[in-house]
């Protein structure tokens, strides 16, 4: 039987992972977007699982909101990806250290 | 015209004048400038000279404020007149004193560039001495004092390209300064216990003052009345140049000769001793403060006179001789004689002015040279100028008849019948300081007018008798030199000329001598039987001896006793002490504060400091700003998670 907090926990998991992604990626900025929308994801599977379980709809209106989002800053986050490849050649994390005190 | 509008007229005629001269004198000219100052001081000669026969015809004292400046918590503060016997003397002394020092300055000044300028600052002298004398009250008072300090430091510093000029210019403003400080804690003293700066409202009120004690140090009461008397004395020693603060007034010779004659002995340096004089009703009341005042004279009198022995600067020992008789003129007053301190201060006006005229006159014909051993033999080329120096030293030293003569020996006597603590040194001091004078003053004769003539042949072709607005003056010195003594010993000292004006004691010295007096000619030959004669006699023997039958003598006593020499010639290390000391002291005390306190603790510690600090904390700081993404995002989830976890246990 598959309860609320197996879905909980897989939403965690995929967290999880994401913040590990963007601690431990070193190379590339994809990377870094990919997780971060990862971590959206995780907390969508939040939203549809309580939503679902508690027979309110308004978690599921809520997700459409945030792919609607996600979509946008995904599409904004690459378009500056390119223009910052086209300035420094290189989407390196490593080498982005501009804001160095 | 009413009394109050003559009054004005009498300070407003000097001061438009200045304004005039000072603000358009290079537009008007030269002819001009010097009709207008002339004509503004000839307005208040004659207006005083009028007051003072008004005044002998026995008119009312006239004290009353034409204008209230301001009202602060019951105290008054006016420009008001007070014009009694003494007032009108001292207008009339220093408005003919001017009236000739303008008339003379018109010759000796003829070539400096200066002119203008130099008109409009003796007629606004004038007029600052006039608001001093003609004040009823402390803050005029204290107004022309200031005045007159101001136009004095502009005069001496009137060659301004002169660095020993700018530096004899600051010292007097510095010394006088010192004893001003002392002159408005008296004013301050006075308001406080008294709650008025008139005259006469507070000398209504001294018995308040009286009985009273301040601390001046814990645990030590001083009376106030002697707090006030010897703080009002601080500022006479100032302006009146009595030692310790007389240091400025020999290098005051630095300016002009006429404003020596004018300001630098007969009239600014005598507003001291007129300023006791007019407060004699609170002098009065404190023996204390006459004692210190009549040892301070004596001591002027007699050691300021030594020094005019060993100076060859014909305008500084005149200088010398006027500090001298300043110290007469304090001893005097310390012996509660002010009648005749300000006698002598008259007659002294008169023909201190006279010397320093002629020797302006000298200097005149000298081409500027002011060393006496480059003179002697001038009576030959310059015989009105002699003969009206020679009245002046006599009167100065006091012979017999001459206006000085009157004046000095009453003073002596006062001082010898006086019961003032300490009036016995003085009395010692002053019949010394006789044959002193004596000795400088003829030293001054010889050395210039007789012997051998020691100018170089480019002098002596030139040499010749100064122009008629040079000579003019000194022959109206000179008159009242030989005659003012005579005419005016009987009322002014003995009379009740000075009744209203000044508190005598009843049975001060003057009373005791005004029984004994019995005109003037009786004084004359009363004195004979004194050794006061003699002394000045011995003086002029001694001069003559000296300086014109053994001229080797004098030089041959320097280096015998040469310690004595050089102590004198140091000026008894005032100066030194002045320069190394006090001044040194103060600057040293100044650098301190600048390097510790300003640059070390201000600058280092407080305004760099922090900024270092600062500094030194960024420099730490920084390396946790790496520029790394994934540090921040550290941060933040670790931040994130420590908010969460407090508000998940805080309930």
């Amino acid at each position: 039987m598959i309860t609320l907090s197996h879905y909980l926990l897989l939403a965690g998991v995929l967290f999880a992972i994401a913040v590990a992604g963007i601690f431990i990626n070193r190379k590339n900025v994809i990377l870094l977007l990919m997780c971060i929308e990862l971590m959206l994801l995780a907390v969508n599977f939040n939203f549809v699982a309580f939503s679902r379980f508690l027979g309110i709809l308004d978690g599921q209106v809520f997700v459409f909101f945030i792919l609607t989002v996600a979509a946008a800053e995904a599409a904004i986050g690459l378009a500056i990806l390119v223009v910052l490849f086209r300035q420094r050649r290189s989407i390196n994390v490593e080498e982005l250290d501009a804001m160095k005190g | 015209m009413s009394f109050a509008n003559l009054c004005l007229l009498i300070i407003l005629a000097p001061l438009a004048a200045a304004i005039v001269a000072g603000l358009g004198g290079r537009y008007i000219g030269r002819v001009a400038t010097h009709t207008l100052c002339i004509a503004g001081v000839t307005v208040s000669f004659a207006a005083s000279a009028w007051i003072l026969k008004q005044m002998l015809d026995g008119a009312a004292v006239f004290n009353e404020a034409v204008y209230t400046w301001g009202v602060s918590d019951g105290l008054s503060m006016e420009i008001g007149f007070l014009i009694d016997n003494l007032s009108a003397l001292m207008m009339t002394v220093v408005s003919f004193v001017s009236l000739a020092v303008h008339v003379y300055t018109i010759g000796y000044m003829r070539d400096d560039p200066g002119y203008q300028r130099f008109f409009a600052y003796i007629s606004l002298f004038t007029f600052a001495m006039l608001v001093l004398v003609m004040s009823n009250n402390f803050l005029q008072l204290f107004f022309g004092w200031e005045a007159v300090g101001l136009v004095s430091y502009l005069l001496i510093g009137f060659w301004y390209k002169r660095p020993t000029a700018i530096f004899a210019n600051y010292k007097a403003f510095i010394v006088n300064r010192i004893g001003d400080f002392g002159f408005i804690v008296g004013i301050a003293v006075i308001v406080a216990y008294m709650g008025s700066l008139d005259y006469m409202e507070v000398f209504e009120r001294i018995p308040r003052a009286i009985g009273h004690d301040l601390y001046l140090t814990p645990g030590e009461p001083s009376k106030v009345i002697t707090v006030i008397c010897v703080a009002l004395f601080l500022g006479a020693m100032g302006k009146s140049a009595q030692v310790p603060l007389h240091v400025w007034l020999p290098d005051s010779m630095e300016g002009p000769t006429p404003i020596s004659a004018l300001i630098h002995a007969a009239t600014m340096v005598t507003a001291g001793i007129f300023m006791v004089a007019r407060m004699s009703p609170l002098f009065q009341m404190s023996p204390d403060a006459l004692h210190f005042i009549v040892v301070i004279g004596a001591t002027t009198a007699l050691f300021m006179g030594l020094l005019g022995l060993v100076n060859n600067d014909i305008k500084r020992v005149i200088a010398y001789s006027t500090l001298s008789q300043l110290g007469y003129m304090t001893a005097a007053l310390g012996a509660g004689a002010y009648g005749a301190s300000i006698f002598h201060l008259m007659t002294h006006a008169f023909f201190k002015a006279l010397l320093f005229l002629a020797a302006g006159s000298v200097i005149i014909g000298m081409h500027h040279e002011q060393d006496m051993r480059r003179m002697g033999g001038l009576r030959r080329y310059m015989p009105i100028t002699y003969l009206t120096c020679l009245i002046g030293s006599l009167a100065l030293i006091g012979f017999p008849g001459f206006s000085g003569f009157f004046s000095k020996d009453i003073i002596i006597e006062a001082v010898k019948a006086s019961d003032t603590q300490g009036s016995e040194y003085a009395y010692g001091c002053v019949l010394v300081g006789v044959f002193v004078t004596a000795l400088y003053s003829f030293r001054l004769v010889f050395m210039t007018f007789h012997g051998k003539e020691r100018m170089d042949e480019h002098t002596r072709e030139h040499l010749h008798e100064s122009p008629w607005v040079v000579t003019l003056p000194l022959v109206a010195l000179a008159i009242p030199s030989i005659v003012i003594g005579w005419l005016t010993v009987g009322p002014v000292v003995f009379g009740d000329f000075f009744a209203g004006a000044i508190a005598h004691a009843p049975d001060g010295p003057l009373a005791e001598l005004g029984r004994e007096f019995h005109g003037p000619a009786a004084f004359v030959m009363h004195a004979l039987q004194s050794p006061v004669l003699y002394l000045a006699l011995g003086g002029i023997v001694a001069a003559w001896y000296l300086y014109l039958k053994r001229p080797d003598l004098p030089d041959r006593i320097a280096t015998r006793y040469a310690r004595l020499y050089r102590l004198l010639v140091n000026k008894y290390y005032f100066d030194w002490f002045n320069e190394n000391v006090v001044a040194s002291g103060v600057r040293n005390f100044g650098t301190g504060l600048w390097k510790r306190g300003d640059e070390t603790v201000i600058d280092g510690w407080l305004v760099n400091g922090s900024a270092r600090a600062i500094g030194a904390i960024a420099a730490v700081v920084r390396h946790m700003q790496t520029g790394y993404l994934y540090h921040y995002a550290v941060a933040m989830i670790i931040g994130l998670s420590l908010l969460l976890g407090w508000l998940l246990l805080r309930s």
